[in-house]
């Protein structure tokens, strides 16, 4: 069972208002070693086999199709899972 | 006319905008998001609301319904000169169109990071739209606005761009409700048949019912029904 993780953020030059709200949030409890913040999206794909270099490229793919707006956000890792992680919550 | 009115799973306002279509004189034909064809109608809307429960990002799972890959290949590329079927997007429509790749740009969340509901006073900027011909340019009006993630962004480039082509075709007046860049409440395509804003005008459009307005405090305008009859006589001039 491998597993592969897509992490999105959005662009530098667009605003991200959650972030902001973190950075504020995070000012407000003490952390103030934190100038900001920025918030992305983490997605794990799970396949059946091994993350091969193929399954790699369809999840860059899948990345910069679905699963990103070009617009709006860069796909900054599509990396195999390291086997650590924890198993994914399969509900 | 026959105006289809698309339901995704979560959409909301395909009842108002059905009933828009209805009062401006035309006949509103309720299309299905699972649907492969669009029934030969004259026109599509993409309502309101919250298709797949703005999942991912607004717009971008029902993006990918099978209607939506029959209505782009109507609507033909955003940078055509020739026309291809109209289709308005009002609100998650607007998303969606934005998401297809339809219209240019992005809808991110409100800068203030709250749902805004209010009458919002507009200008008409580019009326030579199927959509909003029957307005003039520079014309103010107000109706309804309603949304967490109105934000208009995009980078300077396409703004330059849609900005020197006149395809910005709404502006929003007084306080900027959601930090959309220059403004910009709706954009066109180049041919200006798919038109994309986050106001609503479909709720705007029979006296009793639409935003607060005159000095008396009557809820009297019917400033959204152009878009409507707008179409209806695009259509039935070409």
């Amino acid at each position: 069972m491998g597993r592969v993780v897509v992490d999105v953020m959005p662009k530098p030059e667009i605003l991200d208002p959650q972030g902001k709200a973190v950075a504020g949030a995070l000012a407000r409890l003490g952390f103030t070693e934190f100038a900001a913040a920025r918030q992305g999206k983490r997605f794990e794909l799970e396949v059946d086999g091994e993350v091969t270099p193929q399954v790699l490229a369809r999840a860059q793919e899948a990345a910069a199709t679905l699963l990103s707006n070009p617009v709006i956000e860069d796909v900054v890792a599509v990396v195999p899972a390291h086997p650590a992680a924890g198993a994914l919550d399969r509900g | 006319m026959r105006v289809g009115i698309v339901t995704f799973p979560g959409s909301l306002d395909e009842v108002d905008a059905a009933r828009a279509v209805r009062v401006a004189g035309g006949e509103p034909v309720r299309l299905w998001h699972g649907d492969e064809s669009v029934h030969g109608v004259d026109a599509v809307i993409l309502p309101g609301g919250f298709s797949y429960g703005d999942y991912l990002r607004c717009g971008a799972i029902a993006r990918f319904s099978p209607i939506m890959g029959e209505i782009a290949r109507l609507a033909g590329s955003p940078d055509a000169a020739s026309p291809g079927l109209p289709v308005l997007g009002i609100c998650n429509g607007f998303q969606v169109l934005c998401e297809s790749h339809l219209l240019p740009g992005a809808l991110i969340r409100n800068d203030s990071r709250r749902f805004v509901c209010r009458d919002q006073r507009l200008r008409m900027e580019r009326t030579s739209t199927v959509w909003t011909c029957q307005y003039t340019a520079g014309e103010e009006i107000i109706v309804p606005l309603k949304n967490g993630e109105g934000g208009f962004v995009a980078d300077t480039v396409t703004l330059d761009r849609l900005e020197g082509e006149g395809r910005v075709v709404v502006r929003y007046l007084d306080r900027n409700p959601n930090g959309s860049y220059r403004d910009i409440a709706g954009v066109s395509n180049a041919s200006g048949t798919v038109v994309g804003l986050m106001p609503h005008p479909e709720h705007a459009v029979e006296p009793l019912f639409g935003p607060d307005r005159d000095a008396a405090g009557r809820y009297e305008s019917t400033d959204g029904l152009r878009f409507f009859t707008s179409a209806l006589a695009s259509v039935l001039a070409a």
